[in-house]
């Protein structure tokens, strides 16, 4: 988790991203920041949970498979405490069933890495309404 | 090899089937065959002992006939009376009239001469004192003798006998006609070579053989051998052939009554009915043979095409199996692989990010970079591709049942492909049944398996030439048929184009999995697929669907 920031610009989207390859967590936060994000880097679905205590989010990406806590899990969770958050799947597990699942769970869009940057983006702020 | 196991497996099949019947039947041939021939020998001997017992009974009636006679004629008549020529002459007459079967008649005194006599030779006043019958006749009163030459030199037998008259004793003597007595004893030949004749206490023949053999010589037969009643025997004659002798003494044990007979003329009949065996069995195990042999070859024939069929499955079984695990691991390397590839595709974005700022855009090298990054993208993106088709073909969902219509998924899945194909000078007919039944399946992955082999035959060709594709329905099933006119698939290629990974195309064409996918989906769809291709003229791929009825909603 690297910052806390009580004062928010509300032109700036604020993203949560869950997934722990850290290396392509690094490069899509510097991708995403360059582009105007606020990017909450977590490494895990506990680090995640923790952050969203600490701050709000407009939107959260994140991975299905990761060692602590399936990604499953925590889409669902994060549904329980905060239901306006959106959610996207961002995962290398192409499998259609555990898209079909995280759907179901309360994700609003499926894309599998690696996956086109500029899409990654426009599906946000489709998402967003922005 | 497999060849071996069988002709092997059929040798022992009908070694055994020969064994277990060829058992049975020659046992119950020898036993039957040894029983008959049995019951056969008993058969004959019981006629021989019959024939025996009936003749020699004949044989005892006709001497005591003529005892009788002879016995009455002396008891009648005195010496005196007996004396004169014309009343013995008379007598005779009387005898042979009555009984027939005598040669002369004879009144003999004490001292042995002949009184009178009544026959053929000349005996008148011969005298009998010193001849052994004359003692027999003192002796016993009543005697018969055994065949002896006499005075005349002619083998003949007598019935005499003693009366007192008086102080005076005289014998009567007859002689028995041998002609008459050899008839009856002769009655009791039978066949080609069957005898009777009579031989004495010492072996001596009594009457004529019929095959040679002096009256009087020593017969080759020990009369020691017949005991009481009638005896069965067999014997080899001087030739070694084998004969069969019934016999019964007569006349007070002192003469025996012999029917001798060739024991094989007899058994004729049964060698005959032996031959006629032997052809029966022969033929029997004629017809056990080709049977055996034709219905264990047939057997081993079904056998062989049914373990091949077996093997065949188990071939497919093997290579379904193999796709399987090939499909797991190309899940897993899929999902191993996504990751590292996810970041090489962002740090290549970021910097490409990084590019669009001020300082770099002045390096020298500028459009190296960016070129370079511009490589690295299509590269991932070239990986992302197999990826993807990795997955799709280990994707192994549970089809999706609905309603569908083959042909309106083979018109539509066509479309996709029309605009490239006509670019490419490629005409896609289609030739489909109408009225093909709707079926349960699952649409996408129909579509995936027909855009699969759509695009293979559009990519065979290349350029110019034409696709045929087909449908119609053939019994429960339905056919669908891809056929292109392109190069066509080497034969050593054929048996491997469904494996995944394996591809014609160019590098960086084809990921190799498209048919395997195909394969996989087809399988799980409950139908078949298989390819028809000919070097230089085309390929045919045909998938065989069931026709899975929808379910009433």
């Amino acid at each position: 988790m690297s910052d806390f920031r009580p004062n928010h610009n509300p032109d700036i989207i604020r993203l949560l991203f869950v997934d722990d390859e850290k290396g392509f967590v690094n490069v899509m936060a510097k991708r995403l920041s360059k582009r105007g994000f606020d990017v909450i880097k977590t490494f895990s679905g506990p680090e995640a949970l923790q952050a969203l205590r600490k701050a709000d989010f407009d939107i959260a990406v994140v991975d299905l498979k990761m060692e602590e806590m399936d990604g499953i899990e925590v889409i669902k969770i994060l549904g329980k405490m905060t239901p306006d958050l959106p959610v996207i799947i961002l995962t290398g597990h192409g499998d259609e069933n555990a898209a079909r699942e995280g759907i179901k769970s309360g994700a609003v869009e499926y894309l599998t890495k690696p996956c086109d940057f500029e899409e990654l983006v426009r599906k946000i702020k489709q998402v967003l309404g922005k | 090899m497999k060849r071996q196991i069988y002709a092997n497996l059929q040798r022992k099949i009908i070694f055994i089937t020969l064994l277990v019947s060829f058992i049975p039947l020659i046992s119950l041939s020898v036993i039957i065959y040894y029983q008959f021939t049995q019951v056969f020998r008993n058969k004959i001997e019981e006629q021989i002992e019959y024939r025996a017992r009936v003749q020699s009974n004949a044989i005892e009636l006709f001497l005591k006939e003529r005892t009788a006679i002879l016995l009455a004629m002396a008891d009648t008549y005195t010496f005196d009376y007996l004396a004169e020529k014309n009343k013995l002459e008379r007598i005779f007459q009387i005898m042979n009239h009555r009984v027939g079967g005598f040669i002369d008649l004879g009144l003999i005194d004490s001292t042995g001469r002949q009184i009178a006599y009544v026959g053929p030779y000349n005996l008148i006043s011969l005298n009998y004192y010193s001849q052994p019958w004359f003692r027999e006749v003192e002796s016993k009163g009543v005697y018969i003798s055994d065949v002896f030459l006499g005075y005349r030199q002619v083998p003949h037998f007598i019935i005499a006998l003693q009366r007192q008259e008086n102080n005076r004793r005289w014998i009567l003597r007859a002689t028995i006609d041998s002609d008459v007595f050899e008839s009856l004893v002769r009655a009791a030949q039978v066949g080609k070579t069957g005898d009777a004749f009579i031989i004495n206490k010492e072996g001596s023949y009594q009457t004529l053989l019929r095959f040679g053999g002096e009256i009087l010589s020593k017969s080759h037969l020990d009369p020691t051998l017949f005991g009481e009643g009638t005896t069965v025997l067999e014997k080899a004659d001087k030739d070694g052939k084998k004969i069969l002798y019934a016999a019964r003494w007569l006349k007070k044990n002192s003469w025996l009554l012999v029917i001798s007979q060739d024991a094989s003329e007899e058994m004729t009949k049964l060698f005959k009915t032996k031959r006629i065996e032997i052809v029966i069995v022969a033929l029997g195990c004629l017809m056990i043979i080709l049977t055996t042999y034709f219905t264990t070859h047939l057997t081993i024939r079904r056998l062989e095409t049914a373990d091949r069929e077996v093997n065949e499955l188990n071939a497919q079984l093997v290579h379904s199996d193999k796709l399987a695990a090939l499909g797991k691991m190309a899940a897993g390397v899929a999902h191993e692989i996504n990751n590292p590839l996810a970041v090489i595709a962002e740090k290549t974005g970021w910097m490409e990010d990084l590019l669009t700022e001020e300082d770099f855009q002045k390096s020298q090298h500028f459009a190296e970079y960016k070129k370079s990054l511009g490589k690295i993208e299509e590269h991932v993106e070239r990986a992302r591709k197999v990826i993807h088709g990795m997955l799709g073909f280990a994707r192994r969902m549970e089809p999706h049942l609905e309603d569908v219509d083959i042909n309106e998924v083979l018109t539509q899945t066509m479309s996709f492909l029309e605009s490239y194909a006509r670019t490419n000078n490629i005409v896609i007919e289609k030739e489909l049944e109408t009225d093909l039944p709707i079926i349960a399946s699952d649409r996408a992955q129909l579509q995936q398996v027909f855009l699969n082999l759509l695009t293979n035959a559009v990519d065979a060709i290349g350029k110019d030439g034409n696709v045929h594709l087909t449908s119609r329905r053939i019994d429960s099933e339905i056919a669908i048929s891809v056929r292109d006119n392109g190069p066509g698939i080497p034969k050593e290629y054929q048996s491997r184009v469904f494996e995944p990974f394996f591809t014609t195309k160019q590098s960086g064409k084809g990921t190799g999995l498209g048919l395997s996918v195909t394969y996989t989906l087809v399988s799980s769809m409950g139908g078949t697929i298989d390819l028809d291709s000919e070097e230089g003229k085309g390929t045919t791929f045909t998938v065989r669907l069931p026709v899975v009825v929808p379910e009433k909603k």
